[in-house]
């Protein structure tokens, strides 16, 4: 390894860690593990998630639940923009992260963009979803009758392994917006953009806990979010296959709902946020 | 029950002057019609003053528009539509309205000074109320401009085009967010005539969207009277009207489009009904009643100008209402502790006076509190009229003022029928605390608006709009998208 | 037992006092409703004060403070160095009033008249096994006596919370008069609600009444042992059922917010809410107390910089 740049200074390198109720610890087990670009020179050695730092990112995105799905949607559609607004400060360090993981600087860039626009069109979901998709019921009674959207839970996610930024803020961003928090299992084989987007988090009013994000190896973690009786839905967009089939058995036990069955990592649609809330259904008597 | 709270007459404890800074605002001396992106001198080459209210004093003169300046301002409107605003992705055209939203909020104070220097309302409300909606209703139709396949599901949502909007003195910028947000978020561009009496903040915020990187001619401002206005709603390339304003003027404007395929939305006059009952909320309903009335001295369409109170506490509330009104403090705008402000102008303060006066000959019972009025300015005492008949004028006319009617009925239905017994129809409340109630109530009052336990609440995500002669069309929520998509009409 | 109510406060009540006519009665309370509420608080929150009224008002609010210390651990030697601070809150400027009283432990009266012997200050005392309030009548009824004999000026009781919540209005009402009999014209009785504990804005308003009519002089929030103690939304209720009780019989009673408060800015918003509720007729310690421990040195910084212009260190005021 060159310890000395040619300017005769020495770089002070980043340590990559984990992001877990607003904090970044190191993963408690202690370990890490190596992130390669596409042609296999060594990045970082970035920290390497266990089930209890998985448990930790569970207690705090419960902790957290009710505070951020009792915000008004005006306030959450403010965060997610300001995620944006960071994102894009920050474009040109992801855009060289994910040329690392192989694409051209003009992919990479399109890439960042894609994902910096997708949260302003999510943004702009939070105070509108529940207008689509919620109802006033026209039932046969002198009842008002309204059905409207709220959000499942505590999500985990097993982030998509590319696009590494596009897939992780496609499905999150439906996640959060409504009022879920979340759990992500980074991309294995390209975390940089995930602890880049961690710190973007950081500095954008996210509440702690509200997004927990967690390196390391899906197969490992998979199975312990998928038994977790504490976690409301899982997204499988980016479980290979043995890993989707053992987190949907494990999802079982506390009937999570599972979403991302069909496979698209970079989907763009309200039926997405649609897929993490429950309906609740209010009848009240119209009368003297 | 006539007993008064003991007071110490020795005890001093004032809050005011605690004034806001004005420094923060710089006006020009003197501003020309913002047409394509740049200020620019009127055709007509006149110009008229706009004044401070609350002391007459001249602040700017503005440039009045004549028909040759509002075909300037058209043409551009309909260049930078066809230049491609209307064809942008709306995800674009969304970026663009939340950096408007952003430059808002960042210069929020500096505007919340400027409209109460111009308006005369309190700053507290200027602050707290509009600046804050302004900022919300740029935010929230930002996000529906990339999304409007899915806010009308089988419609194909396109613009109409040029949009003409003349826009009312009460909540000049809030009027102007409520125009212009949904208007560019559908892809329209617009033409807009804030009022005569309050043109700054408009002109500022043709500045603040300059900055923002608006493409020119997207926004167009032209300052001016009903002749103005007039031209606009007239002129033969402008694809609709939008007009917020008092009923006998969206007459004219109805009239004169009769024969034309302009589309039309019109948000008109109020005269609502504010029902209590007796097992209402007591102190908060008091609240309600008050906010309801005074704020932004009653120059609100929607105030809550006529008030029913069920007959088993009438006489209750109303002594409970008066106590509360000698608190209330009226004066200078400026003034962080004032609650009532200045009357926007000397011809709206004859209009008020006059109503006034027709309601102590009709034989209805005036109640002032003693408060001391400012020396300059248009002022107005917060006024209530108990014992007053249907029949009244006060009862019947939008005063557009700080003056409440106060009636009273004794079973639900009676309460129905007297509220919905006017030609208007665009708020009502109702302050009781069964649930069932207050849904049965909202059923049968013909407003577009029903507040319960509340009153006087906006939000960009939920529409707002009359019934009846207080207008067409809904601003707000989803449904102010609408008047500016193709199809639909 | 005959239930003797002072005849002016009886103007509410119904003439045969039983747990069924108390519930009538309080049924008959206004009901709240918490959105107006809140909004209202914030509205009377932006008021802003000039600073010669500012000072006024700060000074005005060390002289209604019950500086208070209510824990297992507090000495004769704590309570010693409390009451020199009661007495003379800021050694280094004389012009600051004395507080109004020291809340203390019934085992801690003596020690504190000592401390405050000579001066304005008056000595409250906790009674009826606070904080909770979980014991009998006949034995809240004798630890209140003993502590009036130890020559308490001032008792803050507790109401029974669980029998109120229950339904057992009389109990409660029961309990507040037998205390108010024992303090006599010895010593002024404050109630203390626990709002904290009642649930709802509706609650807080009807225990307020029942208190006030039972014989109450002051009611009072809370007990600072339960969380939320006071907060403006809920002193504002109860300001409203002070006013309401006043109108209806002309008994005028005090307030006690007491919990939480601890800056002057929380102070001052305090004051705004009572000016515009009760006026100003309400505005000195007589009726209006503030329940706290760390107000007090935030108040003095505060004074401190009106009169320098230098914003404060914590480091030049005193804890005691």
């Amino acid at each position: 390894m060159v310890n000395q740049s040619r300017a005769g200074r020495l770089d002070v390198r980043k340590t990559y860690k984990l992001y877990i109720n607003g904090e970044f610890p190191r993963s408690e087990s202690g370990r890490s593990y190596v992130a390669r670009d596409s042609e296999g020179e060594v990045l970082a050695r970035v920290a390497r998630a266990s089930r209890k730092d998985l448990r930790e990112a569970v207690r705090a995105a419960r902790t957290a639940e009710e505070k951020w799905a009792a915000k008004s949607g005006y306030n959450r559609g403010q965060i997610l923009y300001r995620i944006a607004e960071m994102m894009e400060d920050r474009g040109a360090v992801f855009a060289e992260q994910l040329g690392d993981g192989g694409l051209t600087p003009a992919r990479a860039r399109a890439e960042v963009s894609a994902a910096v626009d997708r949260m302003v069109w999510y943004a702009g979901w939070a105070d509108k979803f529940s207008q689509i998709y919620g109802n006033l019921n026209p039932v046969a009674g002198p009842f008002f009758n309204i059905s409207a959207p709220e959000p499942t839970g505590v999500v985990g996610i097993i982030a998509p392994e590319t696009p590494a930024l596009l897939g992780l803020v496609s499905r999150l961003a439906p996640v959060i917006v409504t009022g879920n928090t979340a759990v992500v299992v980074s991309s294995e084989s390209q975390p940089l953009p995930a602890i880049t987007f961690s710190e973007v988090l950081e500095s954008s009013d996210v509440p702690p806990g509200v997004i927990n994000i967690l390196t390391g190896f899906p197969a490992e973690l998979a199975p312990w979010l998928a038994d977790h009786m504490d976690v409301n839905a899982v997204d499988l967009a980016g479980a290979v296959p043995e890993v989707g089939l053992r987190v949907r058995q494990g999802a079982v036990h506390n009937v999570k709902r599972l979403v991302g069955t069909d496979g698209y990592t970079d989907l763009q649609s309200p039926y997405l946020i649609a897929a993490f809330t429950e309906t609740k259904t209010v009848w009240h008597p119209k009368g003297l | 029950m006539s007993r008064n709270l003991p007071a110490t007459p020795a005890l001093e404890w004032s809050y005011a002057p605690s004034r806001e800074a004005s420094e923060i605002v710089e006006l020009e001396r003197r501003y020309g019609l913002f047409i394509n992106g740049k200020f620019r001198a009127p055709a007509s080459k006149k110009y008229f003053p706009t004044i401070n209210p609350a002391n007459e004093d001249l602040l700017a003169e503005v440039a009045e528009a004549n028909a040759t300046d509002v075909g300037r301002a058209v043409k551009a409107a309909r260049d930078a539509f066809e230049d491609g605003w209307g064809e942008m992705p709306g995800k674009e055209r969304a970026k663009y309205l939340f950096r408007i939203a952003r430059m808002v909020q960042e210069r929020s104070r500096e505007l919340a000074v400027l409209e109460t220097l111009d308006g005369g309302k309190p700053i507290k409300e200027s602050r707290d109320v509009d600046l804050p909606l302004v900022a919300a209703h740029f935010f929230y139709y930002a996000g529906w401009a990339d999304k409007l396949e899915y806010a009308f599901p089988g419609l194909d949502p396109e613009p109409l085009g040029v949009a003409g909007q003349v826009i009312p003195w009460n909540f000049p910028l809030m009027m102007l967010a409520w125009k212009i947000a949904p208007a560019l978020a559908a892809g329209n561009t617009v033409v807009l005539k804030p009022a005569e009496t309050t043109p700054l903040s408009a002109l500022t915020f043709a500045g603040l969207a300059s900055e923002a990187g608006l493409p020119p001619g997207v926004i167009n401002i032209v300052t001016g009277a009903g002749a103005t206005g007039a031209a606009l709603v007239e002129h033969n390339d402008v694809d609709k009207i939008a007009f917020t304003g008092s009923t006998s003027v969206g007459k004219q404007i109805a009239t004169a489009l009769a024969g034309s395929k302009k589309r039309l939305t019109l948000e008109l006059g109020g005269k609502a009904a504010h029902v209590i009952f007796d097992d209402a909320p007591m102190d908060q309903a008091i609240e309600g009643v008050i906010n309801g009335i005074f704020f932004n001295q009653g120059h609100v369409c929607c105030a809550g100008s006529r008030l029913f109170v069920q007959e088993s506490i009438h006489d209750r509330f109303v002594e409970k209402l008066k106590r509360r009104l000698s608190t209330l403090r009226v004066g200078d705008p400026l003034d962080k502790n004032t609650d009532v402000g200045a009357i926007n102008s000397a011809e709206q303060l004859a209009r008020i006076s006059e109503l006034v006066e027709a309601g102590q000959q009709e034989g209805a019972e005036m109640y002032q509190p003693d408060c001391v009025l400012p020396r300059n300015g248009f002022w107005f005492r917060p006024t209530l009229f108990t014992g007053v008949s249907q029949s009244h004028r006060i009862a019947q006319e939008e005063i557009f003022g700080p003056v409440l009617s106060i009636l009273s009925f004794r079973t639900p239905e009676e309460a129905v029928e007297k509220a919905n017994n006017t030609p208007y129809g665009l708020s009502a409340g109702v302050w009781t605390s069964k649930g069932s109630r207050i849904l049965w109530m909202a059923d049968r009052l013909k407003a577009g608006v029903v507040w319960a336990n509340t009153y006087n609440k906006f939000d960009p995500a939920s529409p707002f709009g009359g019934y009846k002669e207080s207008g067409f069309g809904r601003e707000g929520g989803r449904h102010g998208l609408l008047p500016y998509l193709k199809g639909v009409g | 037992m005959a239930l003797a109510v002072a005849p002016d406060r009886a103007a509410l009540l119904p003439e045969r006092i039983t747990n069924a006519s108390l519930a009538g009665f309080l049924r008959s309370v206004p009901s709240t409703d918490e959105v107006g509420v809140e909004e209202r608080v914030a509205s009377l929150s932006t008021r802003s004060i000039k600073k010669d009224s500012k000072s006024e008002a700060l000074r005005l609010a060390v002289r209604m403070m019950d500086l208070t210390t209510l824990e297992g651990k507090d000495t004769p030697g704590k309570v010693a160095q409390m009451s020199a601070k009661a007495v003379r809150p800021d050694p280094t400027d004389p012009s600051v009033p004395s507080v109004a009283a020291v809340c203390v432990y019934p085992a801690m009266v003596p020690y504190a008249l000592e401390a405050v012997a000579g001066s304005s200050v008056k000595v409250a005392s906790v009674a009826t096994y606070f904080p909770s309030g979980q014991l009998d009548t006949k034995l809240k009824v004798t630890e209140t006596s003993r502590v009036v004999e130890m020559g308490a000026h001032e008792i803050d009781m507790v109401i029974d919370r669980g029998a109120f919540l229950s339904g057992e209005y009389f109990r409660v009402f029961d309990e507040i008069r037998r205390v108010r009999e024992v303090c006599g014209d010895q010593a002024h009785l404050k109630v203390i609600l626990e709002t904290g504990e009642l649930g709802s804005y509706d609650q807080v308003r009807r225990a307020s009444m029942l208190a006030m009519a039972a014989g109450a002089d002051f009611i009072k929030t809370s007990t600072g042992k339960v969380q939320p103690a006071a907060t403006l939304p809920v002193t504002l209720v109860m300001l409203e059922a002070i006013r309401d009780f006043y109108l209806a019989t002309g008994v005028q009673v005090g307030m006690k917010p007491a919990g939480g408060i601890r800056t002057s800015k929380d102070a001052i918003r305090y004051l705004v809410v009572l000016n515009e509720t009760l006026g100003s007729a309400w505005m000195t310690p007589d009726w209006f107390r503030f329940g706290a421990s760390t107000l007090l040195n935030d108040v003095l910084m505060q004074i401190r910089w009106l009169k320098t212009g230098r914003y404060q260190s914590a480091d030049y005021f005193t804890k005691d």
